[in-house]
């Protein structure tokens, strides 16, 4: 056989070149690419049905978790109703469950450890990003990565071993003595200082959330085109004036999509809220009384919860924390939209 | 190969393992975390000497029960008995295996181990939140020689469901009324006041870094953190200090054989000597073996833990059962199983 004869092709992608290589040769058939031809396009469906499957993979998956919550959830919905989203009983043993507490541990300490947060990781990009001398950049760089990778045990063990005494010891007792005794405000921040509690696992929290929200940050802040920033100096900006309305509006999605991984993180956080949060199923508005949040209720009872009625209000504890967490990211979607289109009409 | 094919090849290739794990000659059991440390130190003494492993996942009293249900292990233990009517309902044999004292623990400056008196309904109405300060009258009349400061109590308790909570809540509800009807007995309560700890090293942490802590815990864990247990007024009106006699002395005083289900909570003990707060965990096998073999398997391993497994449990701080009761319970089980035959153990 002529050594120049088009060899059967084995893979898609060596195609691109070998066509360039024959493109003189006379041998080309059409009938070779016809073949050629059908066979990509065999190739084609195969793997756009593939990547289909992925796809519908997840929502399957969500469709089964959803499924399943709210089957497991049933015998809970049917008995409390409404009522479980309004009262903060807890007691397994006359089962009467409702789910207050939970809910609002959740919400004020996801909310609380997100403004101590966003203030202090919009600092840390901003510092890593524009104004860190160079030697400085790659240690800190890699110090946020470092406590990004902690698994979250470990920050829940630091925190009642070191934390929670230290807050208890030299924090509670000055918000106690300033703040407390403010009025309005003060009904916040009154009770005994145990430094377990609302506040002390908002600040764990904040601590956990630092690192993902000023990664993401610092990566927007980067991405940002040099040029921008550069007209705007030759322009004789300052370095504040550069970053408020040079770099920052160029990056307000990427912030915005930090803020919301961080929110993501601090509402589905287990295992150091347990630690340092109190696990008390009473109601208080005082932020250093114990509380209790969805996830720790589930990590604390899961286990040792007998009677149908006790599993059911736990699992849908579960399903309202999949209800908030898809408001959550549904409110930033829509958030992002408008943004997107808002930026897209100026230009 | 699609997506399809590969989920079922992972299917049947974990079916397999599965089914190769259960035919294998080993005893698989699930629950109650309180006795896991007896049970594992049974299980390797037996492998040693029959080749038979034993199998327990401390997964918690709760999902023991539920494993049992479900015919998933061979037995399942709860430090909870099921009553004589679920045992019935569930078809489940139900038979003590080890007993656990509980202490009441607390973090009080100038209060060494051993040292402070407390009484049942004192310890109730710390917990219902009525008492608020170490120096109450009603711990002070006690304690005359104590110098008890002026410092507020906090009631800490356990956040997870478990047979600890369960014990100490039982003992509650039997000396204050006010504390059965308001708030009962359960591996997890709605606790009046404090703070929640997950597990006994969870509790046991709190009271050891706060000032003016109380709370409970199985009575190892108080010896091995060195916390301050405290003296407790026993149904004799005795106060007496937990420690080994004390509860040999309250098991002794059990009879199990008036207990159907062998449904029976060994606290406030009668006896002059007993430790008023002790437990017991409990085996739950199903009562129609439909594999009589590892159903055999099984009692046989509670027959050897029964007579060499008591006195090592001792090391653990655990509290045996006496002699008397074990051969009871042995005895029973000819009776009780049904597919199994159990004369040639």
């Amino acid at each position: 056989m002529d050594s120049r004869t088009p060899k059967e092709s084995t893979g898609y992608l060596r195609d691109f070149d070998e066509p360039f290589a024959l493109k003189n040769s006379a041998l080309l058939s059409s009938r070779y690419m016809k073949r050629q031809l059908t066979k990509h396009q065999r190739i084609d469906t195969a793997f756009r049905v593939l990547t289909f499957l992925a796809a519908l993979s997840i929502l399957l998956v969500l469709a089964a978790v959803l499924g399943t919550l709210f089957t497991g959830a049933l015998p809970a919905i049917r008995a409390f109703g409404w009522k479980f989203f309004t009262t903060s009983h807890w007691n397994p043993v006359t089962e009467e469950f409702g789910a207050l507490v939970p809910i609002y541990g959740t919400l004020i300490t996801s909310f609380l450890a997100l403004t101590i947060a966003v203030p202090v990781s919009f600092g840390i990009a901003l510092f890593l990003t524009e104004i860190s001398p160079r030697f400085l950049k790659s240690p800190l760089g890699i110090a946020i990565e470092l406590l990004a990778a902690i698994p979250s045990v470990i920050y829940g063990m630091w925190g009642l071993f070191f934390f929670a005494p230290f807050v208890a010891k030299e924090i509670e007792p000055w918000i106690a003595n300033h703040i407390g005794t403010l009025p309005v405000i003060g009904t916040f921040f009154v009770g005994p200082s145990l430094g377990i509690g609302i506040l002390p696992a908002s600040l764990i929290l904040a601590i956990m959330v630092i690192p993902f929200v000023s990664a993401i940050m610092r990566d927007v802040f980067n991405l940002v085109p040099p040029l921008l920033k550069e007209s705007a100096y030759g322009l004789g900006a300052t370095k504040w004036e550069v970053v408020w309305n040079v770099v920052v509006p160029e990056s307000r999605m990427g912030i915005l999509a930090g803020v919301m991984l961080g929110l993501g993180r601090a509402l589905g956080e287990t295992m150091a809220v347990t630690f340092v949060i109190g696990n008390s199923h009473e109601l208080s508005a005082s932020l250093l009384a114990p509380g209790s949040t969805i996830s720790s209720t589930l990590a604390n009872e899961f286990t040792e919860a007998v009677g149908e009625l006790y599993t059911a209000s736990l699992i849908e504890l579960g399903l309202i924390l999949f209800v908030i967490t898809f408001f959550v990211l549904a409110i930033a979607k829509y958030m992002m939209i408008r943004m997107q289109n808002k930026v897209g009409g100026k230009a | 190969m699609n997506a399809y094919t590969f989920f079922k090849a992972l299917l049947v290739s974990a079916s397999l393992t599965a089914f190769s794990f259960a035919s294998a000659a080993e005893v698989t059991g699930a629950g109650s975390t309180f006795v896991y440390p007896v049970l594992s130190k049974w299980a390797a003494a037996y492998k040693t000497e029959t080749g038979v492993s034993v199998n327990y996942q401390s997964i918690g009293s709760g999902g023991g029960i539920k494993q049992i249900e479900s015919k998933t292990v061979d037995f399942g233990a709860t430090d909870m008995p099921l009553k004589p009517e679920e045992l019935a309902k569930k078809d489940l044999v139900q038979f003590p295996v080890i007993n656990g004292a509980t202490v009441v623990i607390i973090n009080v400056p100038g209060i060494k181990p051993g040292e402070l008196k407390l009484t049942g309904p004192i310890v109730a109405d710390i917990f219902l939140g009525k008492i608020k300060k170490w120096n109450d009258k009603a711990i002070a009349t006690l304690n005359p020689e104590a110098k008890l400061p002026d410092m507020d109590v906090k009631v800490v308790h356990r956040s997870d469901g478990s047979g600890t909570t369960f014990i100490f809540s039982n003992y509650l509800s039997k000396v204050s009324s006010e504390w059965k009807t308001k708030i009962g007995e359960g591996s997890a309560v709605n606790w009046p006041a404090g703070l929640g700890g997950k597990g006994n090293e969870g509790m046991a942490n709190y009271v050891k870094q706060f000032e003016g802590t109380i709370g409970y815990v199985e009575y190892a864990y108080a010896l091995q953190i060195a916390l301050t247990y405290t003296q407790l007024q026993n149904q004799a009106g005795k106060f007496i200090t937990p420690n080994d006699e004390a509860f040999a002395a309250a098991a002794a005083g059990v009879d199990w054989s008036k207990a159907p289900g062998y449904y029976l909570i060994m606290t406030d003990a009668s006896g002059p000597k007993s430790w008023p707060i002790a437990g017991s965990t409990f085996i739950l096998m199903q009562k129609n073996q439909t594999k009589p073999e590892q159903g055999k398997e099984a009692l046989k391993f509670f027959r050897w833990a029964f007579k060499n497994g008591m006195a090592s449990s001792k090391d653990l701080h655990y509290v045996p059962l006496p002699a008397a009761t074990t051969k009871a319970i042995e005895a029973g089980w000819a009776t009780e199983f049904k597919g199994v035959d159990v004369k040639s153990l």
